[in-house]
C-alpha cells in the first residue's frame, strides 16, 4: 500500500493554511511568507528550541511553544504576531545585546548581521537592561577564519553545521549558564585543531560577526547561506 | 530464583534473626556516619564480644532513622532510641540491654516527631540493614514482585497503581499510572526504565536516604515498572556527590543479579530486565527528565523541548519511563496491599505519603515521612518542635530553587501538590526549610537566584541571560543601591522567564523571588527605600554571604 501522507490544515494569523503532518509551524509559515522571528533555526540543521523568539501562541493552549519545533495539528490556530509575544521577544533580544559586547559600528558583520536585522526589525531602539561588558577572547590561531567570543550569541549553528552537514564535530559548547562558550575541539586554539577540515561552513551559517574570514573589515564580511538547502536536498535525493 | 526459593531465603533469615534475643541498631546512613557512628558501632561490637554476649545480642547497621540533628542514633530491642551517641557510651548501651534505659542518652520517642509520621517509604529505614538483602527479603522484600509476575498482568499492576492515586515524587506530580500506561502503549524495538536519583534541592536528601537505607525498595519498583511497561533495560541516574548512596546501589544490584532477581527470565518468567548505575557529573538541570536522558547518552545534560515527551522518544529515542526514587519505592506496597489501600491514604488529590527533608530553623531537622494534607503548622511546630530559642516563624521554603517561601497565613494550608501550588510554591522533591525572623528574604531570594544562574545550562537565552540580570538585580537590592526602576526590571524578568524558558529550571526559577515579592514586598520597599535591611543581614559585610 503506498503510504498516504496526512495532511492538516491550520489556522495562521487568520489565515487557512496547510501542512505535512511532520512539518513544523515555522515550515509552513516560511511557505506562505509569515515572518517568525528565530535566531537559531536554520533550514537545514537540526532544531533545537533554543533562542526562544519563534515562541508563538496557540489558541487553548496555557503555554507558548516553539514554532520551529512544533509541528501542526488539525484545527490548530496560530498567533505569530502579538503585543505580549513583541515584548518577549524585544526582552529576549536586549537580555543577548547585554550578555557580551555586540558593537556594530566596528563589526565585521554590521549591516549583515542576523541580531541586528531582527533588532531593528522589532524596533528596539535602546536596551533597558545593563550590559556585562565582558572579556571576551579572540581567536585567529586559525589560517583563514577568527572566532570573536565577543559577538557570539550562542545559539549552536557552527556546532550543529560541523556535526551534522560537515560531520566533523569540531565544534562544542563548554561551561555552563553564561559561562557557556563554543569551543573548537577541546578548548584547543582553532589552528591546532586537528579535526577542522577548514571547509568554512560554520563561518557561513554564522548569524553575527561571531564567525568571520580573515581580511574582511567593518561591514565586508556577507555570509553565503545558500549551500546549506542546496545540499540537504541533494543528500536527500541520494538516499 | 523461583518464589518457593526466595521464600526459603526470607525464613532461613527470620529464623537466623530469632536467634538474637537482644538487638542494637545503630544508624549508618550518611547523617550519622558523619557524627562518627562507624566507630559507635565498631565500640558496640567490641563491648558485645568482651561480654561473651554474641549469640544472643546482634548488632546491625541500618539505614536512616529521621531524626539527624540528633545524630548518631541507636535503637535497641527493648524500644529505646538513643542520640547523640559517642563510642564512649557502648558499654551503658550494651549494659541497658537487660536493665533500665540509659537516661542520659534517651531520646524520647513519644513526641509528635514521631508519633505524626506514617512510614511507608521509609518503613525499612533504621530496621533492617541497607548491604543485607536477605534482611529486605525477610521483611517481605520482592514479595510484591513476585506476586505481579506471577499473578498479575502488566495491564493489571498499571491498573493498581493508577488506583492508589500516586503522583510523581520528582517534583511536577504527574499521576504515575498514566505515564506507565502511556509508556506500555507506545511503540518501540526497546524501552528503557530511569530512576532518576538526581536530588539537587539545597538541604534535601529524601532520595539519598531512601537510597542508602533501602535500595532493594527502588530496584524492586524499577522492576515491577519494567514488567508493567515492557521494557527490558533500566538506568539509575544518580549523582556521583553520593558515593554512599551508590555503593549501596551497587551492593544491591550486585545481590539482586547473583540471585537471578535482575538478569533474564526472572523467576522462570520470560520477563528480563537488567539495570546499570550512571553518575552525574553535578549539574542540578540533570534532573530534568530530557536532560537526565542526554547525559545517560553521553551528551551534554542540556534540556530538549517537549513534546515529543520521553514516553514517547526517550532514551536513544526510544519509549522510556522515568520516576523518581520515592516513586518507585513506593511502588512494592501499592503492589502488595493494593491501589485501594493507598488511596484511602492522604488528600483527594494527593494520595499517600510524602517524604520531607525538615532543616532550617527547627527544634528536629531531619527527615520525616507525612500523610499528604498535613498543615504546614503541625509540619513546623509539631513535627518540627516549633523555632528554636523563642524566635518568630517567619516563612517556610518548599520546592528548592523551584519552589517558593509560604509566610505565617500559610500555616494552616494542607500540605499537598494542589495548594501548594495555589500559594506560589511547589510541592518539589521535598526539601522543607523553615526561617525565623532573622532571615532576609531578599536575601533567600538572591541565594536562590544565584543557585539558579550557575546551574543554568546555557541553551535558552531567557534562563541563561534572564538568571544572571535577576542576581544583579537582586544582589544591588541587597547592597541597598537598587531603584524602583530595578524592582520594575526584575517584575519584568520575572515574568519572562517563567514564560518562555526552555525547561523547569528557567520556567520556576522565578518562583522564589514571586512568592516573597508578593508575600514580603515590605522587606524589598526597606532596602530600597529606606536603605536598610529589617533583618539585619544584608549589608553588614562586604565580603562574603550568607547562606
Amino acid at each position: 500500500m503506498r503510504p498516504v501522507p496526512a495532511v492538516k490544515t491550520l489556522k495562521i494569523d487568520g489565515r487557512d493554511l496547510s501542512g505535512r503532518q511532520e512539518e513544523t509551524i515555522l515550515d509552513v509559515a516560511r511557505q506562505h511568507g509569515i515572518f517568525i522571528p528565530r535566531l537559531c533555526e536554520m533550514d537545514g540543521l537540526s532544531d533545537v528550541g533554543a533562542c526562544r523568539l519563534c515562541l508563538v501562541e496557540i489558541k487553548g493552549q496555557n503555554r507558548l511553544l516553539p514554532a520551529c519545533v512544533t509541528t501542526v495539528e488539525e484545527g490548530m490556530e496560530v498567533t505569530t504576531d502579538s503585543p505580549r509575544l513583541q515584548g518577549y521577544r524585544k526582552m529576549i533580544l536586549e537580555l543577548l545585546f547585554t550578555e557580551r559586547n555586540h558593537v556594530c559600528s566596528v563589526c565585521v558583520s554590521n549591516g549583515h548581521c542576523e541580531l541586528q536585522m531582527l533588532a531593528q526589525r522589532l524596533g528596539i531602539t535602546h536596551v533597558h537592561f545593563p550590559y556585562r561588558y565582558p572579556k571576551e577572547d579572540v581567536d585567529a590561531s586559525h589560517d583563514r577564519f577568527v572566532i570573536d567570543h565577543n559577538r557570539c550569541i550562542l545559539c549552536t549553528r557552527c556546532v550543529r553545521v560541523c556535526d551534522e552537514i560537515e560531520g566533523a564535530h569540531t565544534w562544542d559548547v563548554m561551561g555552563r549558564g553564561i559561562d557557556a562558550k563554543v569551543i573548537t575541539d577541546l578548548n584547543e586554539p582553532w589552528g591546532t585543531s586537528e579535526s577542522c577540515t577548514s571547509c568554512g561552513k560554520c563561518v557561513h551559517v554564522c548569524p553575527t560577526g561571531a564567525l568571520f574570514e580573515k581580511g574582511r573589515s567593518v561591514a565586508e564580511m556577507l555570509k553565503r547561506r545558500q549551500f546549506l538547502p542546496y545540499l540537504t536536498l541533494m543528500r536527500k535525493e541520494n538516499e | 530464583m523461583t518464589p518457593e526459593e526466595l521464600e526459603q531465603i526470607a525464613e532461613d533469615e527470620r529464623a537466623a534473626q530469632s536467634q538474637y534475643k537482644q538487638r542494637v541498631n545503630v544508624c549508618v546512613a550518611a547523617g550519622c556516619l558523619s557524627c562518627q557512628s562507624q566507630s559507635v558501632k565498631d565500640a558496640l561490637d567490641q563491648e558485645v564480644n568482651r561480654r561473651g554476649m554474641k549469640d544472643h545480642c546482634q548488632v546491625k547497621g541500618v539505614g536512616c532513622m529521621g531524626l539527624c540533628s540528633e545524630g548518631p542514633l541507636v535503637s535497641t530491642s527493648a524500644g529505646v532510641l538513643y542520640q547523640k551517641v559517642g563510642a564512649a557510651d557502648s558499654g551503658a548501651i550494651v549494659d541497658s540491654l537487660d536493665g533500665l534505659p540509659a537516661a542520659r542518652l534517651v531520646c524520647p520517642t513519644d513526641v509528635p516527631f514521631f508519633s505524626r509520621q506514617k512510614k511507608i517509604v521509609l518503613e525499612n529505614s533504621g530496621i533492617i540493614d541497607p548491604e543485607r538483602m536477605e534482611d529486605y527479603v525477610a521483611a517481605e522484600g520482592y514479595s510484591a514482585l513476585i506476586k505481579a509476575l506471577t499473578e498479575m498482568t502488566p495491564r493489571e499492576v498499571i491498573d493498581q497503581v493508577t488506583k492508589s492515586g500516586l503522583r510523581g515524587r520528582g517534583g511536577a506530580g504527574y499521576p504515575t499510572g498514566l505515564k506507565w500506561s502511556t509508556v506500555s502503549k507506545s511503540v518501540g524495538t526497546k524501552k528503557y526504565v530511569i530512576c532518576n536519583a538526581d536530588e539537587g534541592d539545597p538541604g534535601a536528601f529524601m532520595d539519598r536516604s531512601v537510597l542508602e537505607s533501602d535500595p532493594h525498595r527502588v530496584l524492586e519498583g524499577m522492576l515491577i515498572a519494567a514488567y508493567a511497561v515492557g521494557a527490558s533495560e533500566g538506568y539509575i541516574y544518580v549523582r556521583a556527590e553520593y558515593p554512599l548512596a551508590v555503593k549501596r546501589l551497587r551492593i544491591a544490584i550486585r545481590q539482586a543479579e547473583r540471585v537471578g532477581l535482575l538478569g533474564t527470565d526472572i523467576c522462570g518468567t520470560r520477563f528480563s530486565f537488567r539495570v546499570d548505575v550512571r553518575l552525574g557529573a553535578g549539574a542540578f538541570v540533570c534532573g530534568e527528565e530530557t536532560a537526565l536522558i542526554a547525559s545517560v547518552e553521553g551528551k551534554r545534560g542540556t534540556p530538549r523541548p517537549r513534546p515529543p515527551y520521553p514516553a514517547m522518544e526517550g532514551l536513544f529515542g526510544e519509549p522510556t519511563l522515568i520516576n523518581n526514587v520515592e516513586t518507585f519505592a513506593n511502588i512494592a506496597p501499592i503492589i502488595r496491599k493494593g491501589g485501594e489501600w493507598y488511596a484511602e491514604i492522604g488528600t483527594e488529590k494527593s494520595k499517600g505519603t510524602k517524604v520531607f527533608a525538615l532543616a532550617g530553623r527547627v527544634k528536629n531537622t531531619g527527615l520525616v515521612e507525612v500523610p499528604m494534607g498535613i498543615s504546614l503548622r503541625e509540619m513546623v511546630f509539631e513535627i518540627g518542635g516549633g523555632i528554636p530559642e523563642g524566635r518568630k516563624f517567619k516563612a517556610v521554603q518548599t520546592g528548592g530553587p523551584s519552589g517558593g517561601c509560604l509566610p505565617t497565613d500559610c500555616l494552616d494550608m494542607p500540605v499537598d501538590y494542589e495548594s501548594l501550588a495555589k500559594a506560589g510554591s511547589i510541592m518539589g522533591s521535598g526539601g522543607m526549610i523553615v526561617m525565623d525572623e532573622s532571615s532576609c528574604m531578599v536575601d533567600v531570594a538572591k541565594y536562590f537566584m544565584d543557585f539558579c544562574m550557575t546551574e543554568s545550562c546555557g541553551k535558552c537565552i531567557p534562563c541563561r541571560v534572564g538568571t544572571y540580570q535577576m542576581h544583579r538585580i537582586l544582589t544591588a537590592i541587597g547592597n541597598m543601591s537598587a531603584t524602583q526602576q530595578d524592582l520594575k526590571m526584575l517584575e519584568e524578568l520575572c515574568d519572562l522567564l517563567k514564560h518562555t524558558s526552555l525547561c523547569g529550571l528557567g520556567q520556576s526559577a522565578p518562583n522564589p523571588v514571586v512568592s516573597t515579592l508578593r508575600s514580603f514586598a515590605d522587606e524589598y520597599r526597606a532596602h530600597i527605600e529606606d536603605h536598610r535591611c529589617p533583618a539585619g543581614v544584608c549589608g553588614a559585610q562586604l565580603v562574603g554571604e550568607t547562606a
